[in-house]
């Protein structure tokens, strides 16, 4: 309950930051030397949060549907050969960095939002599609021995019984992915893409700790809503199935 | 059809396939200007390019048409990856002209995919067979000696990465023990710090919802904010604190970067801790006290050893992650391969990026096998003492 | 009727099933008995072509189940297994009308046959339909499991251990209620299970498999009686057999005439329950409810017969 009442103190406080950041500027103003700004007025803090949110939104739906496509391609029969290859991928994928993802896409896309953006849909396959392979692989035979008894074909098993039990399991990869985009998208901005990291990075050059700050605290709200909102979505999606 | 199509080997051979027809390198005459992609059988002089270009390609094909053995597979796609990084030196040295230090010889997707082909090629015959603890180690070590032995012959000296090395030796040198510094320097303070938190938590359940939810919290901050939030806080305390400027402490550099790796790394390590404590059966700590130990003892005879496996899990996590994030510190003057990186952003020269990107994912890729073999050694023995 | 004629499963070399032919009349209820690994669940499967014969095959009122596509054979079949294989995103109501959505029926049709499989199965609809399958006890879990087996109506339903998770008390009640259902709907049953007592409570015939061979197939009092192996006769276990025996034939069918003191007992009591009260009571006659006694010396010889078949 007080989580509950928490999140949503933390909500109304980033929405009023946002629509009118210059309301908190004596609350930054200790942070910031020489008379500087405290507040970063160069780009919209709004636009600079939605543009942010967008890139991030965008690259987790992309790394889910293809993500999970993969995983339910490589637990059919007919793509079961890709298995043990994909299971050794997605752990050495894992060890990549992020920062270094980021680096390398920029030779290929150029400056901009393109590589932050083939980073983040690179980077966040893998959680997502290790977590759909364990949840689809993870079922209770009985189970599917029942489907398969009562004549559902491979396409009904699949939508009507694999998938909706293996979505709890899912839903964690995308949380996961998401907060880990939310944060390594700000590094995109030393690429030229257009996020929060703007705001930081802005920070770290003129010496400005209050805009540092700023950037700092609208990312971690927004990291924690989406986190406290994912685990709530998978807590009703595993109490329906009776994991709860 | 008498033979058996593979299709992994089909996907294998169609990825290198297109890096045989894509361009392996490309050619510029300065490190800043675009250059001009030159394909394997271009890049190369007459005889030698073909003669390459064709033995991979037989091999692709060949790995699609029938099911080898999962050892000939293996080191079969072992040779071609050294063949490729050897064509890759072969055809920097016969471009560059003598004596030009301006010119560069990039890898470019050819290269890439061929290597992405061979190497996807290597993991599949790998995950195919068990192979014991002791071979994989082996394994292990044998690779990076190989790469050393590569990197030190000169043969790769003609690649532009190779070209910014040499420009920079010292100062590679420098920043690669930044990094080790950074990313070790973390996890031995977290380890310091985290562990006797996760006892303390795991001894008083009251604390653990307080302490998680603040690493938590501490864990969703940016790392570019996080570590920026840390420079003026250093900044302040060196000002302020008589002898702490002394001793090296300063708002840029070293210690912010160190800090802020070392609050990403202890929440992994207190919640391991906690969820390893409370993993050791209870009939284990009541037989434990039940012989007459006191706490401490059964705290460092008993629960601390079972716990290792999960203890070392964390270790894995935290240093595979402080690796990767090191590089951030490049950008606030910290120090490690992020220099390079952030050092070529800046300057759209992208052979400097991966003379700073390529060590790093190495590093990390090694310290994540060797934990991995590491948690599979100490992970077979306290298992029946946890079941 | 189901006729299985020569029915083999080869896996690599080993033979599951070899060469299994038995027929199973309308309405009535087989048992395969058997060891684990014995085949009696693979030759189960080969019936819904969940596993597809190496040879032989299976006629479903004399039509083969090879002309009909798997997943619509498996629609016309009911299937039970062990631990239920409940779907635990789905309601009760969801879980039992599984079959009868696929088969297109409409919504008042499905949701009036759950209702009255939930009233067949003494769960009251209004309050069961709507529960998840983790709320209901072990059970009831396994009554709505046989419900959804149900649901369409089959002519044919197959049972693997279907009770084998339950504890013993729940399970004899369990297998009473099957055996009503099963009577009351005139359904055709096949279950497989690894228990003799169960067998013999529930099957009119019963075929015991041992290393994929059917070694024989027929009623209960034949197995008991005149076991065909040794293995057959170890199944049944030679110390209780003539309990086994005295316990499928109800007292009725020994009646002799005359007078005896004491408590009456019913006349579908079981030879096995009248022994059993005369060795607590220490009678050597019993009466019978509505006239007429059994004799301890009739009971015994009753048993008999096994005990010559045993040596």
């Amino acid at each position: 309950m007080t989580g509950r009442v928490l999140m949503a103190a933390a909500m109304l406080f980033l929405l009023a930051f946002l629509a009118s950041p210059e309301s908190f500027a004596s609350l930054f103003k200790p942070f910031t030397r020489n008379n500087a700004p405290a507040i970063y007025t160069q780009t919209g803090l709004m636009s600079l949060t939605l543009s942010h949110l967008g890139l991030v939104l965008l690259a987790v739906i992309a790394s889910t549907l293809i993500a999970v496509t993969l995983a339910i391609l490589v637990t059919r029969p007919s793509g079961r050969e890709f298995l043990p290859l994909a299971r050794t991928v997605t752990s050495v994928g894992q060890t990549f960095p992020p920062v270094a993802v980021l680096a390398l896409a920029v030779p290929v896309m150029g400056f901009g939002a393109g590589p932050t953006l083939v980073a983040l849909f690179l980077y966040g396959l893998l959680p997502v599609f290790e977590n759909a392979l364990a949840g689809l692989t993870g079922q209770s035979p009985q189970v599917q021995e029942a489907a398969r008894g009562m004549g559902l074909t491979p396409r009904q098993r699949l939508w009507q019984v694999e998938l909706p039990l293996a979505l709890p399991v899912i839903l964690t990869g995308v949380r996961l992915t998401a907060v880990i985009s939310l944060g390594t998208a700000t590094i995109g901005s030393t690429v030229a893409a257009k996020t929060l990291g703007e705001l930081i990075i802005a920070g770290l050059l003129s010496s400005n700790t209050a805009f540092v700050l700023q950037g700092g605290m609208v990312v971690g709200i927004l990291a924690v809503l989406i986190y406290e909102g994912f685990q709530r979505l998978e807590q009703l999606a595993a109490a329906r199935i009776g994991q709860g | 059809m008498a033979f058996r199509i593979s299709r992994t080997g089909l996907l294998f051979a169609l990825i290198g396939l297109a890096g045989l027809a894509l361009p392996f390198v490309q050619f510029k005459p300065n490190r800043i200007v675009p250059g001009e992609g030159l394909r394997l059988f271009d890049a190369l002089s007459l005889p030698l390019g073909w003669m390459i270009g064709l033995v991979l390609g037989a091999v692709l094909i060949a790995g699609c048409l029938e099911r080898w053995p999962a050892r000939l597979r293996l080191t079969v796609a072992l040779l071609s990856v050294i063949a490729v990084t050897l064509a890759l030196g072969a055809a920097a040295t016969q471009l560059t002209p003598p004596d030009n230090t301006l010119a560069r010889v990039s890898p470019s997707s050819g290269f890439w995919l061929l290597l992405l082909a061979f190497a996807l090629m290597l993991a599949d015959a790998q995950s195919r067979i068990t192979l014991g603890l002791p071979i994989r180690l082996a394994m292990l070590i044998g690779a990076m000696v190989l790469i050393a032995v590569i990197l030190g012959s000169g043969v790769l000296d003609g690649v532009s990465v190779m070209r910014e090395y040499a420009a920079r030796s010292d100062l590679f040198a420098r920043e690669a023990a930044g990094h080790l510094v950074l990313a070790f320097g973390s996890l031995g303070l977290a380890l310091l710090i985290g562990l006797p938190l996760g006892v303390a938590i795991y001894e008083s359940p009251a604390m653990r919802r307080p302490v998680l939810g603040i690493l938590n919290i501490l864990q969703t901050i940016p790392s570019l904010a996080l570590f920026g939030i840390m420079i003026p806080i250093f900044g302040w305390i060196a000002a302020n604190i008589p002898g702490a400027a002394q001793a090296g402490v300063a708002g840029i550099g070293l210690f912010p970067a160190l800090v802020a790796l070392f609050l990403y790394s202890l929440l992994p390590v207190v919640s391991n801790t906690l969820t390893g404590l409370i993993g050791v059966n209870p009939a284990t700590r009541e037989a434990a006290a039940g012989l007459g130990m006191t706490r401490p003892q059964i705290l460092v005879q008993v629960l601390i050893p079972l716990a290792l496996p999960v203890l070392l899990a964390a270790i894995r996590i935290v240093l595979v992650q402080n690796i990767g994030l090191a590089v951030i510190a490049g950008l606030i003057g910290g120090g490690g391969f992020g220099t390079f990186v952030f050092q070529g952003l800046n300057q759209t020269a992208m052979d400097l990026v991966l003379l700073g990107a390529l060590p790093t994912i190495a590093l990390a890729l090694v310290a994540g096998i060797a934990l991995d073999l590491l948690v599979e050694a100490t992970g077979g023995a306290p298992k029946g003492g946890q079941a | 009727m189901i006729e299985i004629q020569n029915l083999t499963r080869i896996y690599g070399t080993t033979a599951v099933v070899k060469d299994v032919s038995l027929t199973v009349e309308t309405g009535q209820i087989a048992a395969l008995v058997g060891t684990s690994g014995s085949g009696k669940t693979t030759l189960l499967r080969m019936i819904n072509r969940l596993v597809e014969p190496s040879a032989g095959r299976v006629l479903i009122d004399g039509k083969d189940t090879a002309e009909i596509e798997p997943h619509l054979l498996r629609r016309q079949i009911g299937y039970a297994i062990q631990g239920h294989g409940l779907f635990p995103h789905r309601t009760v109501a969801q879980n039992i009308s599984t079959v009868p959505r696929l088969l297109g029926w409409t919504q008042d049709q499905h949701r009036a046959r759950v209702d009255e499989l939930l009233e067949l199965f003494q769960m009251e609809p209004a309050d069961f339909r709507d529960r998840m399958p983790h709320e209901l006890s072990g059970g009831q879990q396994q009554r709505v499991g046989v419900a959804r087996a149900l649901a369409a109506r089959p002519d044919l339903l197959l049972m693997d251990e279907p009770f084998g998770a339950l504890d013993p008390v729940i399970r004899a009640k369990a297998q009473q209620d099957l055996r009503d259902i099963q009577r009351q709907l005139g359904t055709t049953l096949i279950i497989v299970t690894h228990d003799m007592e169960e067998a013999v409570t529930l099957g009119d015939r019963i075929a015991v498999m041992d290393k994929g061979e059917l070694l024989q197939y027929g009623p209960p009092s034949e197995i008991l009686t005149t076991p065909a192996t040794s293995f057959v006769s170890d199944l049944i276990g030679t110390g209780d057999r003539p309990f086994r025996l005295l316990s499928l034939t109800p007292v009725a069918e020994i009646i002799a005439e005359g007078q005896a003191e004491g408590a009456e007992i019913p006349r579908e009591a079981s030879l096995r329950d009248a022994l059993a009260e005369c060795l607590w009571s220490g009678r050597d006659r019993l009466p019978v409810e509505g006239g007429g006694i059994v004799t301890l010396d009739s009971l015994r010889a009753q048993a008999a017969p096994t005990a010559r078949a045993a040596e």
